[in-house]
């Protein structure tokens, strides 16, 4: 499993990916797996009020990939997602680990249609 | 063509009996009289709604409202922008009478939500994120637990200056009998109700909410043979930001709020001093802080002082959300940035009761989701 990031050709980069690069509108022609890097927690929420389906409370993070060794325009990426741990703050060093079901697809609005998006992804463990 | 507003009114906000049908005629019927207008005068109808289908199962409510009003054949269109779906049917309004397309439109926004459960409301309206976003069980409070945490960190900001916009909002409610609560809260009581999303407790979220609020839009010729009393749409704006929220430079900068508030300003030919009174989203009170920056009332970082040292209250130097804003009004999707609208004509007509203020300049701001899509409008007292 991988965890991509679009690259467009003036060196932007993007999770998750897109046809065109937000930045300048040109085509994310190559990918960058970030799943094997380590991220630091910009932010991050326990929520405790969540909807059908998704695990309670809700710990969730947003984490800053440093590509500064890709050498390309942007230096970092940045990406959301659930927490391993209620235990979490800022500054936090993470590693990215698979998981099948982030929620349980069969339950919420999409339950009728849950082939139309992905449930599996990465949730982020402190080091 | 300049572009007037002669005419608003909206339902009692709160937990309704009525359906969408019924809330939308109200507020509709109560316009039309409101302005002085006879149903076959309207030659636009824009219904702003976001989730009819999603909610109760009715789509098509556009002709739904046509028709119970009688404005038939006039041409219409449901206008879905998310939590901005209000706005956008100012905009749409707005355009349709600037352009020469029409020269009577009529604009309701609506929303019925309480009958669903919280769980299932909050999984309604987190529908509207990034697929990316929502495997992972990411809410619209969510996302202002994030950014307030983000805030108040960054900036060193009290925790006690998101409450006291709560305080102040629900102050500001109890003089609105259309609000769903009419109840002052304490510093105290919103800071000790429970967590909701993390640093953000429950008084720092609006309600899930029933209502319909609506207004007229005629030319500035037209109006000021039709009343005395009228308001002009002097500048309007709007954008659209990423869609996935964390994909900003940066999280604290809502950036459709900076892009439509420069092209309204632009328009009106006026600038953030010039403000009487504004109307910002306060669906989360971190909202509040993130707008009056956007629209260049407070620089980054600062808005938060302005609730603490009273500077946004009601007898302040920028009254802000005299309504009750969303926080104590409610915030019935599709309904809500009509509702500001509704409020800021009041304002400048002088019909807002005891909520009167003294305005000549009135801005409002209504973001759709976590500022993905903002419309700005600016309102000025008509001469
Ligand atoms: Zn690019």
């Amino acid at each position: 499993m991988t965890l991509e990031a679009g690259i467009c050709p003036n060196g932007h980069v993007s999770y998750p990916t897109h046809p065109r690069c937000p930045d300048c509108g040109q085509e994310q022609e190559e990918t960058t797996d970030l799943s094997e890097e380590r991220a630091e927690v910009v932010t991050w929420t326990k929520s405790t009020a969540t909807p059908p389906g998704v695990r309670e409370p809700n710990t969730m993070a947003i984490v800053e990939f440093d590509i500064s060794h890709l050498d390309l325009e942007d230096t970092f990426v940045r990406a959301l997602g659930q927490v391993t741990t209620e235990d979490v703050e800022t500054g936090d060093v993470v590693e990215p680990v698979y998981v099948e079901e982030l929620r349980d697809p069969d339950v919420g609005l999409k339950s009728a249609n849950p082939e139309s998006q992905d449930w599996d992804g990465y949730r982020w463990d402190p080091v | 063509m300049g572009v007037a507003v002669i005419g608003a009114s909206m339902t009692k906000f709160g937990q309704r009996d009525a359906w969408l049908q019924e809330l939308l005629s109200q507020a509709g019927e109560e316009c039309l009289d409101d302005a002085g207008v006879s149903p076959n005068e309207v030659e636009h109808l824009y219904v702003s709604n976001m989730a009819s289908g999603e909610f109760e199962g009715q789509t098509g409510v556009m002709n739904l409202l046509a028709h119970d009003l009688g404005v038939l054949p006039a041409y219409s269109e449901r206008v879905d922008q998310t939590s901005s779906s209000g706005g956008a049917g100012i905009y749409e309004a707005w355009q349709s009478v600037a352009s020469g397309a029409s020269e009577m439109t009529l604009l309701v926004g609506g929303e019925k939500m309480t009958h669903k459960t919280t769980g299932q409301a909050t999984d309604i309206i987190a529908s509207i994120t990034h697929p990316a976003e929502y495997k992972h069980g990411i809410t619209l409070p969510s996302f202002a637990g994030l950014t307030a945490r983000h805030y108040l960190e960054r900036f060193d900001a009290p925790r006690e200056s998101l409450a006291r916009v709560a305080v102040k909002n629900h102050k500001n409610g109890v003089d609105n009998p259309n609000a769903q609560f009419q109840k002052e809260i304490t510093t105290e009581k919103a800071l000790e109700s429970p967590i909701i999303a993390d640093p953000l407790r429950l008084y720092d979220f609006c309600p899930i909410t029933d209502g319909s609020a609506a207004m007229m839009f005629t030319t500035e010729e037209r109006a000021k043979e039709l009343t005395d009393e009228y308001a002009v749409v002097s500048g309007i704006g709007g954008a659209t930001d990423t869609h996935v929220v964390h994909e900003r430079d940066d999280p604290t900068i809502m950036r459709g709020v900076v892009e439509s508030s420069d092209e309204a300003y632009e328009m009106a030919g006026i600038g953030p001093d010039d403000l009487d009174v504004a109307e910002l989203h306060d669906m989360f009170t971190i909202l509040e802080f993130l707008q009056l920056e956007g629209i260049g009332v407070a620089d980054q970082g600062t808005a938060w002082e302005l609730a603490m040292d009273g500077t946004t209250q009601k007898d302040g130097d920028l009254p802000i959300n005299t309504s009750g804003g969303l926080k104590s009004k409610g915030h019935p999707l599709g309904a809500s940035g009509v509702a500001q609208g509704v409020e800021i004509y009041e304002q400048l007509v002088g019909e807002a009761g005891p909520r009167q203020v003294e305005a000549e300049t009135a801005l409002a701001c209504n973001v759709g989701g976590f500022g993905n899509c903002v419309i700005t409008t600016i309102m000025e007292a008509g001469k």
